[in-house]
């Protein structure tokens, strides 16, 4: 019972990306999920990997409002990151026996389905981000996700005042927003 | 709506939106969204945008917590692979270590007297023509060097370009458009005339480098090319362009990019000729903005007839246009050099027989902002 409610007070810690928590259950269910990659064909490397896909997908869970998780920390990261490391396995045409066997795991397919969408849209953003090129790429990342402000963002990057940072943000905004939606609509 | 407006109507979305406004400003930002459907689908696809903007930003963040996390406990030991999981090589290489020590001690020895034994037996005399095959092996070795230094120029050459692109100051705009499905386009001359670098935008926000291949600043007119590894030639142009002059009170209609966003704009033929009979040009009433030189004219079959360039600051509504038999002939003059021998215009237009909004739809990828600094 006790170790229920610490669980829950993890996961609303994971939902607030706060450090702690992710380093509980980083060292609390790391070397298992380590462990079975290392023995189904894969490297460390592939492990890290694994595991951190795993723990998006936590993430994205935890964040959504109506998230109950019915079964343990450990039963959940292990199940996605089987189906994350066979689905990996398949595309790289390796297999491996140990994996098709009936571990304690759930079903988390809708929960992976969700996360392929999300993976898409995050992609998109990364591929428009990516082809904007500078100065908008780091302006645009200085004022919606460092969250600085345009009085800041003028001082950093050399605009008189914060008039002018802003018609540089409006302009590399709108061709932001063009690069994303023309993959986004499709 | 001019630029200006459209900023600060984003502005505005963007703060109504992260909720950012005062009482009084938001109650009248909700009626103006009420009434203009404009605002409010700018409201809707911009509430969609900055949704998946945070989503970004959050995945980012939480990336960069586990990167640190999984690093503060590397570093501790705490996730480390254990001895007994390591590779099978790995293991066997520690229990074999001295053998295989022992060993490689044994094939080096042996090796030495080897080469000591042939040293010995082989003749002392050193063969010209060994000589030789050594210095042609020198004289190709400075030759590569050359080579190499050659390469890195051009490469060093290239990277400048690639550099001024992304630093580059934007001054000048204008549009262009398309005239072969490889990338060979017409703008305004005054475009580009001044630019070190020009690159050319499509609304879908893409942007391509772009060279100059002609210039012609009596007639306000250049030829430039793509000139990017990231742009995808097309099979072929949906427009056609006409060889011959228009008919008066033709209707007709322009893309271009006086704002960031493509604009559409009607009117129709007013005068066979431009400014003082000038017989190249001919004279279109539509409504024209700056940015709009450079920019196709159709007529409805989705021909092009000419290319917005000057507008008559004295009479309103007044632009003149390049007509489009122009872009033949000049086009004729850049066939000296080989490279540009077999491009061919085409005058046949695919979307003749549509109706103005599936012609516009059609053609808009191939009208581009162009910009230079």
């Amino acid at each position: 019972m006790k170790e229920a409610i610490n669980e829950k007070e993890l996961l609303k810690g994971l939902a607030r990306n706060d450090k702690n928590a992710v380093e509980t259950i980083y060292r609390e269910h790391y070397k298992i999920i380590q462990t079975l990659i290392i023995n189904n064909n894969g490297l460390a490397d592939d492990a890290r990997d694994i595991f951190q896909e795993a723990m998006i997908v936590l993430y994205e869970k935890a964040r959504s409002g109506d998230f109950e998780l019915n079964c343990q920390i450990r039963t959940y990261l292990y199940s996605v990151s089987r189906r994350l490391w066979l689905k990996r396995l398949q595309q790289l045409n390796r297999y491996s026996s140990d994996l098709v066997s009936t571990d304690n795991v759930v079903a988390v397919e809708d929960d992976l389905e969700e996360h392929n969408r999300r993976d898409a849209e995050f992609d998109m953003m990364n591929k428009a981000m990516g082809n904007l090129g500078e100065p908008c790429k780091s302006l645009l990342e200085a004022f919606y996700l460092k969250k600085k402000n345009m009085q800041e963002i003028a001082t950093d990057f050399g605009y008189t005042n914060s008039e002018n940072a802003k018609t540089q943000k409006y302009k590399c905004l709108v061709r932001l927003k063009k690069l994303f939606f023309s993959h986004y609509k499709k | 709506m001019n630029e200006q407006n459209d900023l600060m109507i984003l502005d505005a979305v963007e703060r109504y939106i992260r909720g950012e406004m005062l009482p009084d400003e938001r109650l009248h930002f909700e009626n103006l969204r009420k009434s203009n459907s404009e605002v409010d689908q700018l409201v809707v696809e911009h509430t969609l945008f900055l949704q998946q903007m945070n989503r970004y930003a959050e995945r980012q963040d939480f990336r960069h917590t586990l990167q640190d996390v999984h690093n503060g406990l590397s570093e501790q030991g705490t996730i480390d692979i254990e001895p007994a999981q390591r590779g099978r090589v790995v293991q066997l290489w520690q229990k074999y270590k001295k053998v295989i020590a022992i060993a490689a001690t044994i094939a080096g020895v042996t090796a030495i007297g080897l080469s000591m034994l042939v040293n010995t037996v082989a003749p002392a005399t050193k063969d010209p023509k060994v000589i030789e095959l050594a210095n042609k092996v020198n004289e190709i070795e400075i030759k590569t060097d050359n080579l190499d230094k050659k390469i890195q120029h051009v490469d060093n050459k290239t990277n400048t370009t690639h550099n001024t692109d992304i630093n580059m100051a934007v001054n000048v705009y204008g549009t262009g458009f398309l005239i072969d499905p490889k990338g060979m386009m017409i703008t305004n001359a005054h475009v580009v005339k001044n630019s070190r670098n020009i690159y050319v935008e499509n609304n879908r926000g893409e942007r391509f480098r772009a060279i100059v291949l002609k210039l012609d600043v009596s007639r306000d007119m250049a030829i430039i090319k793509i000139d990017d590894d990231r742009f995808k030639p097309f099979s072929a142009l949906p427009y056609g362009i006409r060889k011959t002059t228009s008919e008066l009170a033709e209707p007709i209609f322009t893309l271009g990019f006086p704002r960031e966003e493509i604009v559409y704009g009607e009117g129709y033929l007013s005068a066979k000729t431009g400014f003082n009979g000038d017989t190249l040009s001919c004279q279109i009433s539509v409504a024209a903005n700056p940015g709009n030189s450079g920019g196709p004219i159709f007529n409805r079959n989705g021909e092009v007839i000419g290319i917005l360039s000057t507008k008559e600051t004295k009479t309103e509504g007044a632009v003149f246009a390049v007509q489009s038999k122009y872009i033949f002939q000049a086009l004729e003059e850049l066939k000296g050099n080989p490279l540009y021998k077999h491009v061919q215009l085409s005058t046949r237009s695919s979307i003749s027989g549509m109706d103005k909004v599936q012609q516009v739809k059609k053609v808009q990828d191939y009208v581009f902002m162009v910009k230079g600094d």
